[in-house]
């Protein structure tokens, strides 16, 4: 996976996928966001959707070749400049384990942790938000512990609540409403992170902060 | 306005999709069968972005509570207006008081599974973050984010030009633009990111074998049923933004084809993505069918996405004629 170029690929006709070299960190999402403002006022372009040090790009209409596109995004991402962004930050309660945590058991079998290890590290962090996608509202975050990290499942949940709070590879998050989800959920929480009546309608967008308090952990 | 009298699950109003909110994290939605609604927009002159009533569960009956124009496109359900049998593809004027009646689709001519109803003028929900789209998984868009249930109502939208008229129709896209492979409905597909990561024999069964469309299919997402994709090796992908069409493949090997409510973003290994132009066929293959994926090239892609604007160019021609000769009022 880690290589030292992007990688560019297609999504058929309708998106180009542009996927940064490296570990996920912060340094190169804040390129990522640079490179998102930049796309996103391109004539083929109708929407620049950033992802965890990737970006996807859609198009107002498939062009004619996509080499062009290509080219101009390899130059943009050479001279992209880390884009930093002062948000806020969100405190998050979370109870870990339990009926709010189905699959607490197999981050631990998976882990070699023990509940009450996990819920230390996983809220130790301040977790940046990275991007925005899944749902409305729900936030990628940057910045969990490795030592979390826990395979996607191998059959995805038809349905996790929202304020679910889950693993899944080496990420985590909080779902902003019920549906399904091939994470593993290990908590749960409340908060109302989307409303399509405001004007941004989600909650939190990428720069901003979030850090989860230890609320309970059923064992 | 119209009243639902019966309905079986998951309804929906639907336009043509939210474009734009993707960042978001709002998936766009929009008609699992876009020419389908399109058409019916077209028949009754409306704008075709338009919003229509997506039908995938039968008998279906709506009651017209005033006069109104309406269409009826995708699957061939034996419409009837009262006791008028009605033929597919079709647009017909309904007086107040007249019931409307969809029934289980025949599968005699071209196999479908989703019916639209569009009425003159749109059917007319508030726009929310500029869609009509019902967004299910947000609980916003249509009509109070949600399916539709009897007793519901939907008002048709303003209409410069009076009722509209009735009594035409137009040849489906199935018989228009059939494409099949092997004697199955087939769709085209381009390879993505993490085709090459996939064994010799995941491509044989990718492009050769068919696929079952199995009952854990919906709006969000087609779980088909055949011979098991394996990578060469284990991977883990960064969660990236995806696009209807998407062939995620999960670790047990069975592929789900992302449909107009995925996830606007995922993180399960794709091995190809259905192209645009095709992902009215998908939507409109039954529970229990089999489909055939075709391998195709970008040019083919784009060529595909044009006939089908040709298509609908050719519609809005027959429909502005046959409207310009009768329409003498």
């Amino acid at each position: 996976m880690i290589s030292d170029q992007p990688r560019i690929s297609v999504l058929g006709t309708s998106a180009l996928l542009f996927e940064a070299p490296g570990e996920t960190d912060l340094a190169t999402q804040e390129r990522i966001w640079a490179l998102a403002k930049e796309a996103e006022c391109w004539p083929e372009i109708r929407e620049a959707v950033p992802g965890m040090n990737n970006l996807m790009l859609s198009f107002s209409r498939p062009p004619a070749c996509c080499k062009p596109i290509e080219d101009r995004l390899h130059a943009a991402w050479t001279a992209a400049v880390p884009m930093r962004i002062e948000g806020h930050l969100v405190e998050l309660p979370v109870v870990y384990g339990g009926d709010g945590g189905p699959h607490m058991a197999d981050v631990m079998a998976h882990t070699g942790l023990d509940i009450d290890q996990i819920a230390a590290i996983h809220s130790a962090p301040t977790y940046v938000v990275y991007a925005l996608g899944s749902h409305p509202g729900y936030c990628y975050l940057g910045g969990m512990d490795q030592r979390l990290a826990t395979p996607r499942r191998k059959t995805p949940v038809v349905s996790i609540p929202g304020g679910a709070v889950s693993i899944g590879g080496a990420q985590t998050g909080v779902s902003a409403s019920a549906g399904p989800s091939g994470w593993n959920t290990v908590g749960s929480t409340s908060m109302r992170f989307f409303d399509p009546a405001l004007d941004p309608p989600a909650l939190l967008r990428p720069g901003d902060r979030l850090q989860f308090k230890i609320a309970k952990v059923i064992r | 306005m119209i009243e639902i009298i019966a309905t079986g699950a998951l309804a929906t109003v639907q336009d043509h999709g939210r474009g734009g909110a993707l960042k978001w994290g709002v998936g766009a939605s929009g008609a699992l069968d876009n020419l389908a609604l399109a058409a019916g927009n077209i028949l009754l002159g409306n704008d075709e972005h338009a919003a229509g009533v997506e039908i995938q569960i039968f008998p279906f009956q709506v009651r017209f509570l005033e006069d109104c124009a309406f269409a009826i496109t995708g699957a061939d359900c034996g419409a009837s207006l009262d006791d008028l049998p009605l033929p597919p593809w079709w647009v017909q004027t309904a007086s107040v008081g007249q019931i409307l009646s969809l029934g289980i689709p025949r599968q005699r001519i071209w196999r479908a599974s989703r019916a639209y109803l569009c009425l003159a003028g749109g059917v007319d929900v508030p726009l929310v973050l500029g869609s009509r789209s019902t967004q299910l998984r947000g609980t916003f868009g249509g009509l109070e984010g949600r399916p539709l249930r009897s007793g519901d109502r939907l008002r048709a939208g303003a209409r410069a030009n009076g009722a509209g008229r009735g009594g035409f129709g137009l040849s489906p896209p199935a018989l228009d633009l059939p494409l099949t492979e092997g004697g199955l409905p087939a769709v085209r597909v381009l390879p993505a990111a993490e085709y090459a990561q996939y064994t010799e024999a995941a491509h044989q069964a990718l492009w050769n074998e068919p696929w079952r469309v199995t009952p854990q299919s919906d709006r969000y997402g087609y779980r088909l049923d055949g011979a098991p994709l394996h990578l060469i090796a284990p991977i883990e992908t960064r969660s990236h933004g995806i696009v209807p069409g998407v062939i995620q493949v999960p670790p047990n090997g069975q592929p789900i084809v992302q449909m107009r409510d995925a996830q606007p973003s995922g993180g399960y290994p794709k091995i190809g993505v259905v192209i645009e132009a095709d992902l009215w066929r998908l939507g409109q293959a039954p529970i229990g069918s089999r489909i055939r994926f075709r391998q195709t090239s970008w040019d083919e892609a784009i060529a595909a996405g044009e006939l089908n604007a040709r298509w609908l160019a050719e519609a809005r021609r027959l429909a502005d004629l046959y409207r310009g000769r009768t329409g003498s009022s």
